[in-house]
């Protein structure tokens, strides 16, 4: 199923708000009152940041910052500090140095500061991590009626919207484990934006997928870039980063090597450990 | 059935070893035919109450005892963890006897408490019970996928929600055949309460052994109580674990998931 079929005759809809929600972010309100500029402000900024597992230097020195409505892919060698880099943003690892700081929130060791990040961000794991025991329903209901405080109803309502947005809404009574690969990773892309995240970080969404499924899954990421979500992914899908991205960030042992558009990046890219990198993984 | 089955084939072989050497046994002891027989009967099972009402109130006790043990675990603090292994170990290392004895006979010396056979030995046998329990929920929870933990954390869930609705669903499910087997030992240790008095199966058989002398019947008896009462325990155990469909978990393990 190609992206073009996926849209055809559904402009006026947008993946990204749900039409029961008020579209007025306060998100905005809050960073407009900090810059008080006409130049968006970043969602997300990292200035210095390091991290170490034990004598594992895993990121060096970096710096990164991602404006509104940006789709950023960061690839590299595996080891290269790819998945650690999205997970210190919604902090499922904490980083040793440096300063993040993400919707104008700093994400520093207080409870009340890592959940406000973490309530406008949402997560895709390469393991889908979905939770077994709970219908589809429930797994995108969970989250918005406990942490959002959403009532039942609008809470099934707006699961619903997005289950269709993934085109799965017949599965909604289902059970994870009764799911293909594809589709339980679009209830996993469904999961995260019933929270209506501003940002969505995708941790090789792809990587645990037979190859036919991939295809579904990247279609639905492509739908949500088109609709002006802002994205950092982790992937190897080259075709998907050319396609997608505004950015390429290239990583090697922990640092960022290389940050340009995807044209310069595929065709003059500057650094040697790039070119090597693409050699490997286009001519194959 | 298979619990009928093993019950039939284990009864009969039993019976059969039994008249093979017709002249060591003496059956009659507890014979339905004979009026004395009867009366042995009943008074051999008439332990059997005590015996479940001791392992009922156990079973709960160490389950509710053992989860709020385990939340001291649960809650981050180094202190509390550190209490929760010490409890742990202490009560892991006071054999069952010892501790009935100490409850028993030691509680009212050093208070004003005393507590009569039963409860003495269902608090003591309950502790017990707790520390093993605690250490299955903790097994539970350490079985459970560092991916759901990050899920719930991704989604912004509180420390609470994210135990309550996400990992300890997921953690008791798997907990359950580790659980049931420790239900079963219950059973087995509620015999100890009958040094202290509890006029339970063991006590009932020593006494009519005593009087009879006709042990090998009486125990052999008393075996076959047991393994009744551990069959119909276990099936228990079986059938919650179907309703909460912890054996679902298994199958998919084996077959692979579904595609």
């Amino acid at each position: 199923m190609g992206t073009d079929s996926l849209l055809a005759g559904e402009k006026s809809y947008t993946i990204c708000r749900s039409p029961s929600i008020k579209t007025s972010s306060n998100q905005a309100t809050r960073l407009n009152q900090v810059h008080a500029s006409s130049i968006p402000p970043p969602l997300i900024e990292l200035t210095g940041v390091n991290k170490w597992f034990g004598d594992l230097h895993v990121l060096r020195d970096v710096d990164l910052t991602v404006k509104p409505g940006e789709r950023l892919v960061v690839c590299g060698p595996s080891g290269s500090g790819k998945s650690t880099l999205i997970r210190c943003i919604n902090r499922l690892e904490a980083h040793d140095q440096g300063r993040i700081v993400v919707n104008g929130v700093v994400l520093e060791d207080k409870t009340k500061n890592i959940q406000a990040v973490r309530r406008g961000v949402g997560m895709v794991f390469q393991q889908f991590n979905l939770f077994p025991h709970l219908t589809v329903l429930r797994n995108l209901t969970l989250a918005p009626m406990r942490t959002l405080k959403l009532a039942r109803q609008a809470a099934q309502e707006r699961a619903m919207y997005y289950l269709e947005r993934v085109r799965i809404p017949e599965q909604a009574d289902k059970y994870p484990r009764q799911l293909s690969g594809g589709q339980q990773q679009r209830v996993a892309i469904a999961r995260s934006l019933c929270m209506e995240p501003s940002i969505m970080l995708f941790d090789e969404p792809t990587s645990a997928l037979d190859p036919e499924m991939i295809a579904e899954v990247l279609d639905t990421m492509i739908e949500l870039a088109e609709n002006g979500m802002t994205m950092i992914c982790v992937t190897h899908e080259m075709g998907f980063a050319r396609k997608v991205a505004d950015q390429i960030v290239f990583m090697d042992a922990g640092a960022i090597v290389e940050r340009a558009p995807p044209e310069d990046f595929f065709h003059t890219p500057k650094n040697e450990r790039t070119r090597t990198f693409l050699s490997q993984i286009l001519f194959h | 059935m298979p619990l009928l089955r093993t019950l039939a084939v284990g009864g009969l072989t039993l019976l059969l070893t039994a008249c093979a050497s017709s002249d060591k046994w003496g059956w009659y002891v507890i014979s339905p035919a004979t009026k004395q027989g009867r009366i042995n009967i009943e008074f051999l099972l008439s332990g059997v109450g005590w015996t479940i009402s001791v392992t009922l109130c156990c079973i709960i006790a160490s389950v509710i005892l053992g989860f709020a043990l385990y939340t001291l675990h649960l809650s981050n603090n180094r202190w509390l963890a550190w209490l929760y292994r010490a409890i742990v170990e202490i009560l892991r290392s006071i054999p069952p006897l010892v501790s009935i004895l100490w409850v028993y006979y030691g509680l009212p010396v050093l208070t004003d408490l005393n507590l009569n056979p039963f409860v003495s030995g269902t608090v003591a046998l309950s502790l017990y019970g707790a520390a093993f329990m605690a250490e299955i929920y903790r097994g539970g929870v350490q079985s459970i996928e560092r991916g759901q933990f990050e899920a719930a954390d991704s989604l912004a869930l509180s420390t609470i929600d994210k135990l309550r609705y996400v990992i300890l669903p997921q953690a008791l499910r798997r907990s359950l055949p580790a659980m049931g087997n420790q239900f079963v030992i219950l059973l087995k240790m509620s015999s100890l309460v009958s040094v202290i008095g509890l006029s339970e199966v063991v006590r009932r058989a020593n006494e009519l052994a005593v009087t009879e002398y006709r042990p090998l019947e009486i125990y052999t008896f008393l075996v076959l109580e047991y393994l009744i009462l551990v069959l119909a325990l276990s099936a228990l155990v079986r059938w919650v674990e179907r309703r909460l469909g912890a054996d679902q978990e298994r199958a998919v393990g084996l077959k692979g998931p579904a595609q």
